[in-house]
């Protein structure tokens, strides 16, 4: 298991490593014009001096790989530079805009789950064919539907029609409830089309049918059987589905007004800030790697055939399931004995 | 109507459907075929004819209205939808149903310069990487899970903005291409690991063993054999190409006014959702309809595809 966290650890700081480099390139290398113009811009007001300092600043007058060089140094020790516009550290402009953003984003998660769960049941187990098919259209829908129109119409109707919410964030949390709402529809879109599509299939197993046959009911076997095996796509999912929640936000924040990191975008695209936006995108990628991380940590606990694939691991793994099986029939010598699925057993491996 | 000819109705059909019809063995008339495969099709057949109205849209639109969707006129401001205005008219006296004819030019064109983008690099980079492997390949897929692991819009808003740094202008153009670049991510998986499942096969082994030349092999073999996948991915990114272009509008950063662009519509009908909602209402159908019917055609293109 340590070995597993670490080469996870490993690839997660090479690819943020990575990330930096790649829009370091995309930004920092390109716009010396950008910081030529800042100090062109007679509305700036830079004096000669300061303009020195600012060249100097940015490394303008070496060579690239010297200005990348210190760039990431100066980005690990916790430094991503000063915008152009107003001069205040880039990390205290991104950290004044995350806590807002994140309370967005993880509600407008858990709305994405919830919204993902309810379609994914309804539309496999609902007992009438049209509200089965209804359902199960959901996911196509909420996919065609652009962000912005979702949270124009939520606006709309929420706050200038039955004047539930706040037009504007005013930091309560009804405020923060249609954003959520619309950032949860972008996100349930794929979780809610993966999730209805891997219960079909898991239920269509042999051993959701063994289950069947020996009089397990339709709860039973979607607890202990079904669940677990449909909700491994999705997991993988919802880590890439993070990406997707930052984006939006951009574009959310934007629609309901909010302070945030996708204002903060708006803000620094429309002055071409480019310090800033790169501490965004290294923000969202390091958001990103972070949730996959722990996506791939949790990844064991839930179906441990992960770790099956490990050498290391094989043997260790095997001692458990032997111990596990050889467990749970000691302990119920009852109607259906090996009904009860060991907890390190793939399911469907456990069947008879 | 070609294609309703060549389609095995049966075998579409929900098993409960098939007890319930014409016994199996009996030759179905011609009429009954196509109103069977109609009734089991409706949502493809109406896929297709939104595609096709917003495709003729884009390419002849002075044939749908003859309103211009650009010049100014201050006596028909903000006017309801009517018999002359089907759509009604925006703040500045144009008439909407125009602006979304028009509209349907820079969004489909928008749209098919990012696929296009995505499938010519993406299909490189995955060709290259499948075809070769090695050490090149190793690169270039860790390359892509970084691209992967920025957010795309996010990347292709850094694009439009290094775009608008140097020109000092946004537009439509741009944006499509930082688009395209972001989702050719994408393709490239798709095409690496569709070169490689060819690869394998016994066919390629023996055209290579006959003397075939890479060259052949990939016109002969590779490219037949992944079209059928790649199109269906082609028409999903083409829906989602029309969302994001439209997004990126919607910021700022996409077409410019006065070019009538859904998403540019969308955020200047927003000013009068209240009293004019129409005005908001009738682009941002436009759009889903449009990328409802991409994902619906891609749908049924894949599952013949797996067929």
């Amino acid at each position: 298991m340590r070995t597993y966290v670490f080469k996870r650890f490993g690839q997660a700081v090479l690819v943020l490593w990575a990330a930096y480099t790649v829009s370091f390139l995309l930004l920092s290398a390109l716009p010396g014009d950008a910081v030529h113009n800042r100090i062109q811009n007679p509305e700036a007001q830079i004096s000669p001096e300061q303009a020195q300092v600012l060249i100097e600043y940015y490394g303008l007058d070496r060579p690239l790989w010297e200005q990348y060089g210190s760039a990431l140094t100066a980005a690990v020790h916790g430094d991503l530079g000063y915008s152009l516009t107003d001069g205040r550290a880039v990390t205290e402009l991104v950290g004044a805009a995350l806590p807002s953003t994140l309370a967005l984003t993880g509600l407008a998660l858990l709305f994405g789950v919830v919204f993902s769960v309810l379609i994914g049941i309804v539309a496999n187990y609902a007992p009438w064919k049209s509200v089965r098919e209804v359902v199960g259209s959901f996911p196509a829908l909420f996919g065609s539907i652009p962000t912005f129109v979702v949270g124009i119409l939520l606006l709309q109707l929420f706050s200038f029609g039955f004047r539930l919410i706040p037009a504007s964030d005013d930091g309560s949390f009804v405020a923060l409830l249609a954003p959520a709402v619309t950032l949860g529809v972008l996100v349930a879109a794929p979780l809610a089309q993966v999730f209805t599509s891997s219960i079909r299939s898991a239920r269509a197993q042999p051993f959701a049918h063994v289950l069947h046959a020996r009089g397990a009911g339709q709860v039973y076997v979607f607890r202990r059987g079904v669940l677990r095996n449909s909700s491994m796509p999705v997991l993988t999912l919802l880590g890439l589905a993070c990406g997707e929640l930052i984006a939006g936000a951009v574009v959310t924040e934007a629609v309901f007004a909010r302070p945030g990191i996708g204002q903060l975008t708006v803000g620094a695209v429309s002055t071409q800030d480019l310090p800033v936006l790169q501490g965004v995108v290294l923000v969202a990628a390091l958001a990103y790697v972070t949730v996959n991380f722990v996506v791939d940590v949790a990844y064991p606990f839930i179906d441990p055939r992960v770790m099956v694939n490990s050498k290391a691991r094989r043997h260790n793994g095997r001692g458990v399931t032997t111990k596990a099986t050889a467990g749970a029939v000691d302990r119920e010598p009852a109607a259906l004995p090996s009904l009860r699925v060991p907890r390190r057993l793939p399911v469907e491996m456990s069947m008879p | 109507m070609s294609i309703i000819a060549v389609e095995p109705s049966t075998a579409d059909l929900e098993p409960h459907e098939k007890s319930t019809g014409l016994a199996p063995r009996t030759p179905l008339s011609s009429s009954t075929a196509v109103a069977r495969w109609l009734g089991s099709h409706w949502v493809l057949v109406i896929s297709i004819a939104v595609f096709s109205v917003a495709l003729l849209w884009a390419l002849i639109p002075g044939a749908f209205t003859h309103y211009d969707p650009i010049a100014i006129d201050n006596g028909l401001k903000l006017r309801s939808p009517s018999a002359e205005h089907w759509f009604g008219t925006d703040l500045l006296g144009r008439d909407l149903y125009a602006r979304i004819v028009y509209g349907a030019r820079a969004s489909l064109l928008g749209a098919s310069i990012a696929v296009a983008v995505a499938v010519f690099v993406g299909s490189a980079l995955g060709a290259v990487a499948g075809w070769f492997g090695g050490l090149g390949d190793t690169i270039l897929m860790r390359l892509i899970d970084v691209l992967l692991s920025i957010p795309g819009f996010l990347l292709a808003i850094s694009i439009v903005v290094l775009y608008t740094a140097r020109t000092g202008h946004a537009g439509l153009v741009p944006a499509a291409i930082a688009v395209g670049l972001t989702t050719s991510a994408t393709f490239a998986r798709l095409i690496r690991s569709e070169v490689l499942r060819v690869r394998a096969s016994n066919y390629v082994e023996a055209a290579i063993t006959s003397g075939a030349t890479t060259f052949t092999v990939v016109r002969r073999h590779v490219i037949p054999n992944s079209v059928a996948t790649t199109v269906s991915l082609i028409a999903v990114q083409l829906g989602i190409a029309i969302i994001w272009i439209a997004s990126l509008s919607f910021l700022g950063l996409g077409a410019q006014p006065p070019e009538p662009e859904w998403g540019l519509l969308v955020s200047d009908g927003r000013k009068y959702i209240a009293t004019r909602g129409w005005l908001t209402l009738f682009p941002a159908l436009a759009i889903i309809a449009v990328v409802l019917a991409t994902n619906n055609i891609s749908r049924h293109l894949s599952k013949r595809a797996a067929r």
